[in-house]
């Protein structure tokens, strides 16, 4: 196998993302990606055995053109790596079952990753705009999606990743999708309540920036029991109750100064407790991944308290930051050239495999 | 001709079966439990390869167990035969879980000209298909696949681990009360009907139950 500059294909499946990217070594060669989000929007929200089900039938078509793109044959991949957790259980093993399959008829060896420090390895490819030149040595990772909200600290990616904080209920992006179908904007919430939400006045309504009180957050020296950690479902019932008094006094919900003010809250509690982790945990470099990296207003916060605190932001391109199977690949590739042993073909899919875990051994 | 079959509509299995093999099979495994395919069915596919001395390019076809079953297990042996037969550039053909146990009926001494199959659906409910039999004939597929109550089925004899669940109100026949989905009956069938100049269909998997998902109703506004 070549452990320098390995060609390594990853396949990614815990959502509603069908992904298969393929890298060489660092350098990103394709990212293929099929969704199903067209299909969870009269939901309001992503239905598992509809992604599922998405899953199977969009698995070969997605391998065949991630293939196309790349130019590259199946007989030259030096290894194949899947996300084998933290996500959706039966989503997860569509993508496992078919990589196992693969690994099967090539004979290549198959890594089962960490979707989250995945997350994180995308944005250490060359050459994109936002991603870290080299591996730094205090690096932090900020993952906000509709699927996850956390922050971790990686010491290395291939082996000693720790998580520092986590949301205890909804991920951001459900909270944005739930606050969104209150105020009757459809799905997915991110795109629209950011929008609208630069039309609105973010001081007219303060909603609560949850576990931020003392008891929660308690000292450096003396850590509460949440410090770094989030929860937005009392965000999500300020939203209703708002709405809810608006009506009942029959006068117009003010939606644009809503979205402004959830928005606000949101960002607000994600960018002050991440920075407070970055600081406490000596992080100098700090990358933001999921697809709420997308929301303007993350990305001008988290830019603006990194820089007073002295943090370097990476961004990587949207369509990185995105669940995709570039970012298997990626992990995957780390993983070979570190001479990490594969996970074999016995492993099982586990829903919330912890970042503690970056690939399973054999 | 030799064909790769996989079914996980209930256990996991497979098996690779040839018209030029004695009985028709060459190997073949299924796992006990219905819950861990994910961990069995690549590795038990790697090893019946290997204990049969073939490699992927011997093999002619590939034939998946399309169900009915529970969708979870049923996919991830529907993914791997998709997955082999695009690697191995192999036709691939699906076939109907249940027709496995009609053959496996159809081949037994407990055979009647007209009876059940009826799986485990969970929720209290069955999958299930009718079948009749003529002397020298594959078991002919007469109504199904459906899933239902067990006590809403027609009255006739009634084989697999679905009818053995409802003995109460079914016509359970002992022997065939534990009975599962097999590769190795299903490969048979595909074998048969290939030989006779059969159409086979592809491997859209027969769910028979929507996604379960609701479409969320109109928030109710505080008046
Ligand atoms: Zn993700």
């Amino acid at each position: 196998m070549n452990r320098s500059q390995p060609l390594v294909l990853g396949i990614e499946s815990s959502c509603d993302e069908t992904g298969v990217g393929i890298v060489r070594g660092t350098t990103l060669l394709t990212n293929t990606v099929s969704s199903s989000m067209d299909e969870h929007v009269r939901f309001g929200g992503v239905i598992p055995e509809i992604a599922s089900r998405a899953h199977l039938d969009a698995f070969v078509p997605t391998l065949r053109q991630a293939l196309d793109d790349a130019g590259a044959e199946l007989a030259d991949v030096d290894a194949i790596a899947v996300t084998s957790g933290p996500g959706l259980a039966g989503a997860l093993m569509v993508g496992v079952c078919a990589a196992k399959a693969l690994a099967v008829a090539t004979g290549k060896p198959l890594y089962a990753i960490n979707h989250l420090v995945a997350h994180v390895g995308v944005g250490l490819l060359d050459g994109q705009a936002g991603s870290a030149p080299r591996l730094p040595d205090n690096l932090g990772a900020l993952l906000v999606s509709g699927g996850h909200t956390e922050i971790l600290k990686i010491n290395s990616i291939t082996d000693d990743v720790g998580l520092l904080g986590s949301t205890i209920d909804d991920a951001a992006g459900e909270a944005y999708d739930k606050v969104a179908r209150i105020l009757g904007l459809g799905y997915p919430g991110g795109p629209v309540i950011d929008r609208l939400a630069k039309t609105g006045n973010a001081k007219a309504i303060r909603f609560p920036r949850g576990l931020t009180q003392p008891k929660y957050m308690g000292t450096a020296e003396e850590p509460g029991p949440h410090r770094y950690d989030w929860s937005f479902s009392g965000l999500k019932t300020a939203v209703a109750r708002c709405v809810e008094q608006f009506e009942a006094r029959g006068e117009d919900v003010p939606v644009a100064d809503i979205a402004a003010g959830f928005q606000e809250a949101a960002v607000d509690v994600i960018t002050s407790k991440a920075v407070l982790a970055c600081r406490e945990n000596g992080i100098k470099d700090l990358l933001l991944g999921g697809g709420v990296a997308a929301n303007s207003r993350l990305r001008e916060l988290t830019g603006q308290r990194c820089a007073s605190a002295g943090i370097t932001l990476h961004v990587p391109p949207l369509d990185l930051c995105t669940d995709n199977g570039a970012m298997v690949a990626a992990l995957g590739a780390r993983l070979v050239m570190a001479g990490v042993a594969p996970s074999g073909i016995r492993f099982a899919p586990d829903s919330s495999m912890p970042v503690t875990s970056v690939s399973l051994p054999a | 001709m030799l064909i790769l079959a996989i079914d996980t509509s209930a256990v996991a299995s497979a098996a690779l079966v040839s018209d030029d093999a004695l009985e028709g099979v060459v190997a073949s495994f299924a796992t006990e439990d219905t819950r861990s395919h994910a961990e069995v069915l690549a590795p038990g596919i790697e090893d019946l390869l290997a204990s049969a001395g073939v490699a992927g390019r011997d093999i002619d076809a590939i034939v998946a167990g399309v169900g009915p079953g529970p969708f979870t297990g049923l996919r991830s042996g529907i993914a791997t035969a998709r997955t082999l037969a695009f690697v191995w550039n192999k036709p691939l053909y699906g076939m109907m879980s249940l027709d496995a146990v009609a053959l496996e009926v159809a081949e037994s001494t407990d055979a009647v000209r007209e009876f059940l199959v009826v799986t485990d659906a969970r929720r209290k409910e069955v999958y299930w298909a009718r079948y009749s039999l003529a002397e020298g004939q594959l078991p002919l597929l007469e109504d199904g696949p459906h899933v239902g109550f067990a006590a809403d089925l027609p009255d006739l004899p009634a084989y697999g681990a679905g009818a053995g669940l409802y003995s109460d109100v079914l016509k359970a026949n002992p022997a065939f009360s534990a009975e599962q989905p097999d590769a190795l009956f299903l490969g048979q069938f595909a074998l048969a009907r290939l030989a006779g100049g059969g159409q086979l269909p592809d491997t859209t998997p027969l769910y028979l139950r929507e996604s379960d998902a609701q479409v969320p109703g109109p928030r109710k506004r505080a008046l």
